[in-house]
């Protein structure tokens, strides 16, 4: 009982892990509270900056791949330029807002930076040949999320019918009948369309 | 014969002259240094009920706004709703038959590359008045409707 705390292995990890089962016998607890505190402020806000640093638009197209293709055609869409001047940027439609599941998204963002790293879209050429598969991706996941990151602005209760057009009411009323979600008629609104003989044959050229 | 000549030239000259005195050019009477006002922009319709044609030929117009949907060789944003799988989901009016037809006659399974362009005669309306006045009326045929 007496060598408890006392070194018993050699190896590195072993005798820190003896370290930090020890007790204290310099510092207060008081002060490796007020220490620990701090230094969690610190490091927790550290690590959301730094989160939020890669959350935003510059941060998007300072990649050739971003700004080349996607957001080019982004600034033709009402999403960038529009009557009241309200925009939505990259991360608000493809970052999601809440905490957890922003956190899962920039995980899975390091597969992006893995392409990057292998050039798999550094080129227009390459890029249109993937641009079924990526909005394939992006499709998936808003239909998944019940268009989470669409829900953010705009919400099927708060809209006002009697404001609508006559085709988007009958369109949305309908879709909130049969449960859709805005994806599933709203693609294509933000950036250009991949080639769609796959998804809606009547609806490209040259197919039977 | 000289004198003849400078003379049908001298007539020429104010004939002209007179001539453009009289045109008025459409962005009006400004001088070539000056910049004209720019039209005000139009609005185009929102939505509304189909609109009737003016002749039997006429290819329909568009009664709403098409702002933002692309015709490209990749997809066509009209025939997500006027496609003949989509129109009746869509409340749309369907993409006619002779837009199958390509230019030898042969009837397809789908839309023909050279009626798959919409725009190129079919257009959404703004509330603009003719820069032009005319007389145009609908013909007898159709317009009864």
């Amino acid at each position: 009982m007496t060598d408890n705390y006392s070194n018993r292995c050699k190896g590195f990890i072993c005798g820190l892990w003896s370290v930090l089962r020890r007790p204290s016998v310099k510092y207060s607890l008081g002060t490796l509270l007020v220490v620990g505190f701090v230094s969690g402020i610190i490091f927790w806000g550290g690590f959301n900056t730094a989160m939020e640093m890669t959350n935003n638009e510059e941060f998007c197209i300072s990649c050739h791949e971003m700004n080349d293709n996607v957001f080019q055609e982004y600034k033709n869409t009402i999403h960038y330029s529009n009557r009241t001047g309200v925009r939505a940027t990259c991360p608000d439609c493809h970052v999601p807002k809440e905490w957890v599941h922003k956190v899962v998204r920039k995980i899975q963002a390091t597969n992006e930076l893995y392409h990057k790293v292998m050039g798999t879209i550094d080129t227009r050429e390459k890029f249109l040949a993937h641009r079924l598969e990526l909005a394939r991706h992006v499709w998936k996941a808003m239909k998944n999320t019940d268009s989470r990151e669409c829900r953010n602005c705009h919400n099927y209760e708060y809209m006002d019918f009697a404001e609508q057009g006559r085709r988007a009411v009958s369109q949305h009323s309908k879709g909130l009948e049969e449960g859709k979600t805005c994806i599933d008629c709203h693609k294509g609104i933000a950036h250009e369309l991949p080639d769609m003989r796959e998804v809606d044959p009547t609806a490209v050229i040259g197919t039977n | 014969m000289i004198k003849k000549l400078s003379m049908i030239l001298v007539l020429l000259g104010t004939v002209g002259l007179a001539q453009a005195e009289g045109v008025r050019s459409l962005r009006g009477h400004i001088d070539l240094q000056d910049e004209s006002r720019a039209p005000e922009p139009k609005q185009f319709a929102k939505d509304g009920e189909p609109i009737a044609r003016d002749y039997v030929q006429q290819p329909p117009l568009i009664p709403h706004k098409i702002k933002g949907y692309r015709i490209d060789r990749n997809s066509n944003k009209c025939l997500s709703c006027h496609s003949w799988k989509h129109y009746r989901e869509a409340g749309a009016t369907k993409i006619s038959q002779t837009h199958f037809e390509d230019r030898n006659k042969n009837v397809l399974a789908n839309v023909s590359a050279r009626r798959y362009f919409c725009t190129q005669c079919h257009v959404p309306q703004a509330g603009a008045r003719p820069l032009v006045e005319n007389t145009f009326k609908p013909v007898q045929a159709i317009a009864g409707e």
